[in-house]
């Protein structure tokens, strides 16, 4: 009966979160398939035709838009945390939404381009 | 290693990896056009040390700043004891940082 | 579904185990969800704990968790939260039950101290009194966050505070806070330590549940973050810890 969590920084901080595990958890593969550029070209080549594949061109889609939200939702805590905060007291609720329709903006920009 | 200084230090990661996370951003919506290839990557990264100093540098923000949020994700969503979180997220930190340079010298090196 | 005239009461009875128990009582025109818990206790359940003092919105003691939400159970019309005649009354989440309705607040309180919150004056009667400028920065600050009366309603909103049983809570750093911006506080530089420390303002995630709930409109979000400024900027003049 969580009807407490039904604000919208909650969500934010869902958004967050949630996105930051996942990019987080990408970092090292993302590492490792680049790496193989030091078996030579023709390795990252093979990486990169795996990604074609539509399963993987949507986890990529994903993640470029995961990494919006986390960049977006992000921008948002610092500038709560860093600047003075508006009278009265508002955490600024009114950029979550633009910073998740950016994110998706950014995705399809990314599908458009990738297929 | 104090809250206050892991606040700090991911505070301050996150400041320098916001611009370098736009233009990563705005690379990758370029790049993907007309199909990735590894040929396209390194004409633009090879030898470049610009690319270098770039990505070297959002290699070790990264290194900084993932460990530390995930400690919170550990701390809150997980049963795991202070002490293995602690012990798990510097090893997940030297292995980004070692993973990613890597990774750059790999793009960059001839 | 209840009758027109009924309310279908679920309260909470036993401590951390126990259950719903199911009420009913007539629904009125002008009716506070603490009406309702009192008129249960005195007609149907004389056994049942509960806490409340002034019934008009200024103690904070008849917080509970109502359908889901904390809040002053004197302050909610059974309108506003049971369009569907439906009642579902907890005690405040994240505090340890003793018995019914009733949370043990020993440790809400013990953060409070924690964090700072115990004043320390620097003058003696024999001195005047500290000028206080109301126009300055510091007091304004202090002033929007000081009228809290410590009802654990944001306490018990944080998911932070369920998930980590060290951090210290809105309502503590809230407090802390008020106290940096107070002139007359000797302890500025203590409480400030006390505040940023270990389980202190850097576990916050602005997830806002606090300033939402507030019954006063304070914002500890706002409190918190304040304290993480200053958190940052002694740590970049290498403040010692």
């Amino acid at each position: 009966m969580a009807r407490h969590r039904h604000h919208r920084a909650y969500w934010a901080f869902i958004g967050h979160r949630i996105s930051g595990i996942a990019l987080a958890l990408f970092l090292p593969a993302h590492f490792l398939v680049l790496g193989l550029t030091l078996e030579g070209a023709a390795a990252l080549d093979a990486a990169l035709v795996f990604s074609d594949l539509p399963a993987v061109k949507f986890a990529e889609w994903g993640l470029v838009v995961l990494l919006g939200i986390h960049l977006f939702f992000g921008t948002r805590l610092l500038v709560l945390e860093l600047l003075p905060w508006p009278e009265p007291a508002a955490s600024r609720t009114g950029w979550i939404l633009p910073g998740a329709v950016a994110a998706m903006l950014i995705g399809i920009v990314f599908l458009a381009g990738a297929i | 290693m104090s809250e206050r200084r892991l606040f700090a230090l991911q505070r301050l990661s996150a400041l320098l990896l916001g611009p370098l996370v736009i233009i990563h951003l705005v690379l990758i919506l370029y790049a993907v056009r007309d199909g990735l290839t590894a040929a396209e990557i390194l004409a633009r990264t090879r030898g470049s040390a610009l690319w270098a100093a770039y990505y070297g540098a959002f290699v070790l923000a990264a290194a900084i700043h993932a460990p530390i949020g995930l400690r919170n994700v550990l701390i809150e969503w997980t049963p795991l004891p202070r002490r293995a979180v602690d012990l798990s997220m510097i090893v997940f930190c030297a292995a980004l940082a070692a993973l990613g340079m890597r990774a750059v010298i790999a793009v960059v090196g001839g | 579904m209840g009758d027109a005239d009924e309310l279908i009461v679920s309260i909470w009875r036993g401590r951390e185990t126990g259950g719903l128990v199911e009420y009913r009582v007539p629904a009125r025109a002008n009716q506070t969800v603490l009406d309702v818990v009192t008129e249960v206790q005195r007609r149907h359940e004389p056994s049942l704990a509960y806490r409340f003092a002034c019934r008009v919105g200024v103690c904070g003691s008849c917080a509970m968790t109502v359908n889901g939400t904390p809040r002053w159970t004197c302050r909610t019309h059974v309108r506003k939260v049971a369009a569907d005649r439906r009642l579902t009354i907890e005690p405040l989440r994240n505090m340890p039950r003793i018995k019914d309705l009733a949370c043990d607040m020993n440790e809400f309180f013990g953060k409070w101290r924690r964090a700072g919150g115990v004043f320390r004056g620097s003058r003696t009667r024999d001195d005047p009194p500290m000028a206080v400028d109301p126009q300055s920065r510091n007091r304004q600050a202090a002033n929007a966050a000081i009228e809290c009366i410590n009802c654990a309603v944001c306490y018990s909103a944080c998911d932070v505070v369920a998930a980590r049983p060290d951090y210290l809570g809105p309502a503590a750093l809230n407090r802390a806070w008020t106290l940096i911006n107070d002139v007359r506080h000797a302890g500025r530089s203590a409480t400030l330590a006390q505040a940023t420390a270990d389980g202190g303002c850097a576990s916050c995630h602005t997830l806002g549940s606090c300033a939402q709930h507030c019954p006063v409109g304070i914002s500890p979000t706002a409190s918190i973050a304040g304290l993480k400024r200053l958190s940052l900027l002694s740590f970049l003049r290498r403040t010692p810890e």
